[in-house]
């Protein structure tokens, strides 16, 4: 057991999907050319006054329901001061004291075990332009796109309640699966619609008392956050042992390094200056606010399971693989209501379809089969119109050109021969050419009989329906 | 009585009666604007084009046959702490000298809806913060009655503006007394309407929770009129009130028998000059003749207004006024790097009182300070609100002075912030509190400077200052005088 453990808290800042910003009426769509997205509430200029987005705030209303919190009734919200080129006013609307969720939790999965991660809060903010630097050689500025400024955030702070990276990557999937699952953000992470910063503190293995707690930002992946925990973890773990101290601080994550490294004083905000934003008046978050949303906020993963166990017949194990990711269990469902038999989809999804994405490191949507593409494959199974072999192979065909299955099996003769007439002119070719394996399955070898199966297998190309190749050849070997 | 000279309720009827043309009006104000700028200072923009071509619109739709809205062909002067398209909008500071808005200010948007002649942008203190217009990194204003002294401010230029007849009427914004303070200074009439009545929208914050505009007129019935089209509700100012504003023309002629008149102990005590006090005194008795019944009232956390209203103000200023960094919009220092611009340019383009004002704020929010400072500023606040509220329960309104003083020299308190900010001892607790407040012209000194008297309702009950200052000013001749500024030949 290592000396030290580390004890590692997450803020968690996701970009909200409504179409507007959170503040003004300004686009959020990403990607657009810089300074498009703009009007004078967003570029902070003078005298203009925010107005909040009611959409944003039913987002995180959603979000802290999902995340078992308390809802404020009266949220407010703060300015956080500030001085940085791509923060408009300097100052960031947000709340500091009195957030929209309290005192929530989550349980995450962390390789078969269950365990219960608190939530401090869930708060509402507005998210900061952008700094572009010119990859020009010698260039002495900066440019500022404020596209990206005001769009919403709802940031996650949890407690300190994760001790591994392991926990710490269940603790991300889990957060990314169901902020997917209710609709609030799409989470592309490669958009930076969904970006870490992390606690850690060590404390000695066993202990109760933390220890110094160091912040890290700058984590716009999971990889990131895993490899930044891992590095954090060997650098404090080091200084304790050399017998120094940790600081408190906030560090950054220098990618291309792979370590963290201490910000300059100059960029480090030392007090915020928190104080009430006389912009905006309190929001009143009614009950019947609440139990609107509450009714209706899409299925959770944990009534999704059930409803799949119960509504499809899967086992346990089988729906809680399916609803790890909302765009999974979609797919799953598309293709369960193309085709009645679900077990069967069930398996082709966790076998074959599951192993593509992760291969191919994409999203079902992405995927070139279709789920009614999977489904008409099983049907065909079902029908006896190909083998489960031959399914393999149409499969992998589809799977990479989004070909029609069926399309594949009429333009490729995969169909099944099922006309007795020609399998017993194979099962009389292979008889006729293999006397000794013949006289070995008299002799009661079964495993030859097998054998000779495959070879009238292999003359059919795979097509011969394998129930009657046997049936035909035990008549003619007796 | 010259052209310029005239309120814009006795304009409206000569221009329904054709006797008159917006454009013979508007050319009449800004002339005598010209003439008398270089010794009065009240603008920063005279905006004689666009004043000539909003005239010239205003008379189409004063044609017979047409109904023109109620401020149609009026020359009206806004502050330049409000946002005006395409019209360059300075707040008196360097910071923003050359800042031209891409958008107007919604009182701007309701001015120009009734075919409003903006005649220009009027001079302040550097973005409101002060009580006398020598902060303007500008230039100074000079009163009307006495070029050797202050306009009072921070809406010193349109107070000028109005009392020299360079304008009909005027926008001004009150954080803490600055409608109503060079109101007094100028002997016109001020209204500070209670906060959330009129729109912010566009208004250059100062301190966000205490800010409100309202007008600044000849008489009281314009300030009605020039209120009935700045009130109600704005969506792009969620801190605006969901009413609906009655029309408070509807207010004047009323009787004011059996009105009570609050008058707290605190606000007639020492430190106020004995004119002040004696012009004071002789309006409650007119008042009294006129019908009213004075009673005595409390407002026993009064002493403590000035130091929270300078607390909260200060510290929504510091926040307010950190957008202006040169990265954007207005001036920029150039520099190396990106913080060295940021702090130069807020060295140079921001004036002394700014600056100190955006440290007293600073500190006043900072870690450890916060809640013996910013919190309890607030809890004192509450407190002031609350003197209010039972004070109302024993009167309809309170009287004060406007100022403790009339208006003082120039250069006479520059020296001495503290006593500069005394000035607003008896405004300040109405912007704390939230509620209204006018001040109407009642007296003159031995020097021929004006004296205001402030009258203070309830939230949202500015119907009853109009009526009971629309009857003082009928029994009276204060609001009737005018300065006489000539141009120098
Ligand atoms: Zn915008």
């Amino acid at each position: 057991m290592p000396r030290y453990e580390p004890v590692i808290g997450f803020e968690v800042h996701v970009e909200l999907c409504t179409n507007t910003k959170i503040f003004c009426g300004c686009s959020t769509r990403f990607g657009a050319p810089p300074n498009t997205q703009v009007c004078p509430v967003c570029l902070g200029m003078p005298g203009v006054l925010p107005v909040v987005n009611r959409k944003a705030v039913e987002f995180a209303i959603r979000t802290a329901i999902a995340l078992n919190c308390g809802i404020t009734k009266y949220t407010t919200f703060d300015r956080k001061n500030y001085y940085y080129p791509d923060l408009p006013k300097n100052y960031q609307i947000s709340q500091n004291y009195a957030s929209l969720g309290t005192s929530g939790w989550v349980d995450i999965d962390v390789n078969g075990t269950v365990k219960r991660v608190r939530i401090n809060n869930v708060h509402l903010e507005e998210d900061a332009g952008k700094l572009l630097h010119p990859e020009i050689p010698g260039a002495n500025y900066s440019l500022v796109d404020l596209n990206r400024a005001g769009t919403p955030l709802v940031e996650i702070v949890s407690e300190p309640d994760l001790g591994t990276a392991d926990e710490a990557l269940a603790y991300m999937n889990t957060l990314k699966n169901l902020l997917e699952y209710i609709e609030v953000s799409d989470c592309k992470m490669q958009e930076g619609r969904l970006r870490f910063e992390v606690n850690i503190s060590l404390r000695e293995s066993g202990a109760a008392k933390l220890g110094t707690k160091v912040e890290i930002k700058n984590l716009n992946s999971m990889k990131t956050a895993l490899k930044c925990i891992g590095h954090e973890t060997r650098r404090q773990t080091a200084l304790l042992e050399r017998g120094e101290k940790v600081f408190q601080e906030t560090r950054l994550w220098d990618e291309a390094a792979s370590v963290t490294r201490a910000m300059r004083s100059k960029e480090v905000a030392h007090d915020y200056r928190y104080f009430p934003d006389p912009d905006l008046v309190e929001i009143h978050i009614t009950d019947e606010w609440q139990e609107q949303v509450r009714a209706h906020l899409p299925e959770l993963p944990d009534a999704k399971r059930q409803r799949f166990i119960a509504e499809y017949d899967l086992p346990e194990y089988d729906a809680r693989l399916l609803t790890a990711s909302k765009t999974v269990a979609t797919y799953y469902e598309r293709a369960a209501a193309a085709h009645n038999n679900p077990k069967a989809i069930s398996n082709w999804m966790m076998t074959e379809v599951l192993r593509e994405l992760r291969e191919r490191d994409i999203e079902p949507d992405d995927f070139p089969l279709k789920p009614e593409g999977l489904a008409a494959i099983v049907e065909m199974i079902d029908d006896a119109r190909i083998s489960g072999k031959i399914a393999k192979d149409v499969f992998a065909k589809a799977a990479q050109s989004g070909r029609d299955p069926g399309e594949i099996v009429n333009a490729e003769g995969l169909l099944q021969v099922t006309d007795t007439g020609e399998i017993e002119k194979w099962v009389d070719e292979a008889i006729a050419e293999n006397p000794d394996m013949v006289a070995k399955v008299k002799a009661g070898q079964t495993k030859t009989f097998q054998a000779l199966v495959g070879q009238i297998m292999k003359k059919s190309r795979g097509k011969a329906n394998p129930a009657l190749v046997n049936e035909l050849l035990k008549s003619r070997i007796p | 009585m010259e052209l310029y000279e005239m309120t814009a309720h006795e304009l409206r009827g000569k221009f329904e009666r054709r006797e008159l043309s917006s454009a013979e009006v508007t050319a009449a104000v800004m002339k005598r604007a010209a003439d008398i700028e270089p010794l009065v200072r009240a603008y920063v923009t005279i905006a004689h084009d666009e004043a000539d071509s909003a005239a010239a619109e205003a008379d189409r739709a004063l044609a017979p046959g047409k109904s023109a809205p109620p401020l149609a062909g009026i020359p009206i002067a806004v502050k330049d702490n409000m946002c005006t398209k395409g019209m360059r909008t300075t707040c008196s500071s360097k910071i923003l000298a050359n800042f031209v808005p891409p958008y107007d200010a919604t009182v701007v948007t309701r001015l120009r809806g009734q075919m409003a002649v903006i005649t220009g942008k009027t001079n302040l203190d550097e973005f409101a913060m002060g009580s006398s217009t020598e902060n303007s990194g500008i230039h100074k204003t000079f009163n009307p009655w006495d070029l050797e002294r202050v306009p009072g401010g921070s809406s010193g230029g349109s107070a000028a503006a109005v009392a020299a007849g360079m304008a009909i009427m005027a926008t001004g914004s009150d954080t803490g007394g600055s409608i109503r303070q060079p109101a007094s200074f100028c002997g016109v009439v001020g209204l500070k309407p209670t906060y959330g009545l009129v729109s912010r929208y566009g208004l250059v914050a100062f301190a966000s929770s205490l800010d409100q505009i309202g007008p600044i007129t000849r008489d009281v019935e314009d300030a009605a009129l020039l209120l009935n089209a700045m009130a109600g509700h704005d969506p792009l100012d969620t801190t605006s009130a969901k009413i609906m504003p009655p029309d408070y023309t509807t207010f004047i002629n009323r009787s004011v028998k059996g009105m009570r008149i609050g008058l707290p102990a605190e606000y007639f005590g020492d430190g106020q000059e004995p004119e002040v006090r004696a012009a004071i005194d002789k309006s409650v008795r007119k008042l009294e003749e006129l019908g009213a019944e004075p009673v005595e009232v409390e407002l026993h956390h009064s002493p403590y207004a000035v130091a929270a209203y300078y607390l909260c103000a200060t510290a929504e200023a510091s926040s307010n006024l950190a957008r202006y960094d040169g990265a954007q919009y207005g001036m920029r220092a150039e520099a190396d790097n990106v913080i060295d611009m940021c702090s130069r340019t807020r060295a140079r383009g921001f004036g002394a009182e700014v600056k100190r004002r955006i440290m007293l704020g600073t500190y006043a929010l900072s870690a450890g300070y916060y809640d013996a400072y910013y919190v309890k500023a607030l809890k004192a606040r509450t407190l002031i609100k609350r003197d209010f509220d039972r004070a109302f329960e024993k009167c309809d309104v309170i009287a004060s002075p406007t100022s403790p003083t009339a208006a003082f020299k120039v250069g006479e308190k520059t020296d001495n912030p503290l006593e500069m900010y005394l000035s607003d001892i008896f405004t300040i607790p109405v912007n704390l509190a939230g509620i209204c407040a006018i001040s109407i012209p009642c007296g003159f000194t031995l020097q021929n400077l004006p004296i205001g008297l402030q009258l203070i309702a309830p939230a949202f009950e500015e119907g009853r200052l109009f009526t009971i200052s629309h009857a003082f000013e009928q029994a009276t001749e204060w609001h009737k005088k005018r300065p006489s500024v000539m141009p120098s030949s």
